[in-house]
This record gives C-alpha cells, structure tokens and sequence, in this order.
C-alpha cells in the first residue's frame, strides 16, 4: 500500500525534504518508522529513537502502535512549540 | 445560542489581528454575555540567555485547524462558555509582534478565565506549531518547555515530553 509522510520542523532538516510517499507493507506507525530507520542515512539519523519524536496519523496525534490505513498520511516532528 | 457559524473559530495566518475587532465580533449579538477573557502571546526579545532578533514559526497545516478546533469542541463541553477564537500567526515575526489569541465569551468571569487558560495551556502542548529563534549564535529551534506540560497535566491533558520517541 501506499502512504504519504511528511516531516516537520528539525526533522524536516535532517532528512533534508518535507514530504516524501512510500510503497510500504508496514501494518503500524512504529513499523513504518523501522522501515524508514532501517534506508540509513539521514533518515536514520533523523528518525532515531534517541530523539524526541511526535507522530500523527491522518492529521491526529498518534503513538507508534497505531495501524496504518492504505493512503495514509503519516508526519514525524519534534515536541510541539507554538503559542 | 453562539453564532460559529458567522466568523471563524480558527485562523492560521501571517497578517497581524486587532484584539479590539475580534473581540467586538465574538461578543456581536450575544446579549447574554457577561465576560470576555482574552490571551495575547507576544514576541519576546530574549530567550534560554539569548538576544532573539526574529522567530519563524513553522505549522502543520490542516492538522494545525483540526487540532484547534477539537479543543475548542473540548472546552465548549469542559466549561459554560459561549463562543471562543483563536487566531495564531506563522512565518517570520520579530520581536514585539503579536503571536496568538484566545478569546473567550461566557456569561460570568470565571468560566471564561477558566476556559482562557485551558485552551492557551492546550494549545502550547498540543497544536504542531514549531518557533524557530534568530540569535547571535545563529538560528536555533526552541524546546519545548516541561513547565508547558505541567500546565497541560493541571488540566487532565496528557504530556509530550515522555521519554523515549
């Protein structure tokens, strides 16, 4: 299936775009975050567990267990700073 | 009976807002308001010890309207208010500028005070917006604050900042 992922913030620049779209088989947001660790680079850097990462799916917060719907929209950011 | 339906809830957007207008518009026909509370953030010049010359804040769009409107949802439900607004600008903003609004309508102070603070402490934790500071040391992303978390965990909210990613 296929999602769309974006990235936000300081993980837009560390993996250096803001959007890209997978052919993944991940079943969850965890899973796809192992698929996209696992091409290295900056994305492995980027998405590292060490980090603080927030996920949403489909534009509503979301933990890594969540399951992954086919053309799910997927985002990686940093904790949130508005107001 | 509130009035949603004629002027926004929600904005996201670069242009400055006048406090006065938007809160002549809230109130507009609502004879049964009594109080107004309202929240204005402002740019500051400093933060974390250093000079800030300029903030760039960088948002999550759709999802920024969304998640605002289903707090807004959440306080209408929390407390007796009668109508609320939020208006949060993005893009590049120097030091004195305006930032955010809340404001709140209800029929006493203290639903309107209460519903204020909700929304604002929701907001800071919750919406993805990311400020991005201009310093003498150069360009720097700002942390998110514990503090912004125990101010959402007086409220039931759950935190951000857990360990781990």
């Amino acid at each position: 299936m296929r999602v769309h992922i974006k990235y936000f913030a300081s993980i837009r620049e560390a993996v250096g775009q803001g959007a890209e779209t997978l052919e993944t088989s991940a079943a969850t947001v965890g899973a796809l975050r192992d698929e996209l660790l696992a091409k290295g680079g900056t994305h492995g850097e980027a998405l590292a567990r060490t980090r603080a990462i927030r996920m949403a799916l489909n534009q509503v917060m979301a933990d890594e267990e969540a399951t992954l719907p086919d053309g799910a929209e997927v985002a990686f950011f940093p904790p949130v700073t508005g107001g | 009976m509130t009035h949603s339906a004629i002027i926004p809830r929600v904005s996201i957007q670069t242009e400055d807002f006048d406090l006065s207008t938007e809160v002549a518009q809230l109130r507009n026909g609502l004879p049964g308001v009594g109080a107004v509370c309202s929240f204005v953030g402002t740019v500051r010049d400093r933060n974390e010890g250093s000079s800030v010359s300029a903030m760039e804040l960088e948002h999550y769009p759709g999802m920024t309207e969304s998640s605002i409107e289903a707090m807004i949802d959440q306080a209408m439900d929390r407390f007796d208010i009668l109508g609320a607004r939020v208006i949060h600008r993005v893009g590049l903003l120097q030091p004195l500028d305006q930032i955010v609004l809340v404001a709140v309508i209800s029929a006493h102070r203290g639903q309107s005070f209460q519903a204020c603070e909700f929304l604002m402490d929701y907001l800071k934790s919750h919406a993805p917006f990311w400020k991005k500071e201009q310093t003498p040391e150069g360009a720097r992303w700002v942390d998110a604050r514990v503090s912004d978390d125990a101010a959402s965990a007086r409220w039931g909210l759950p935190a951000q900042l857990q360990t781990g990613g």
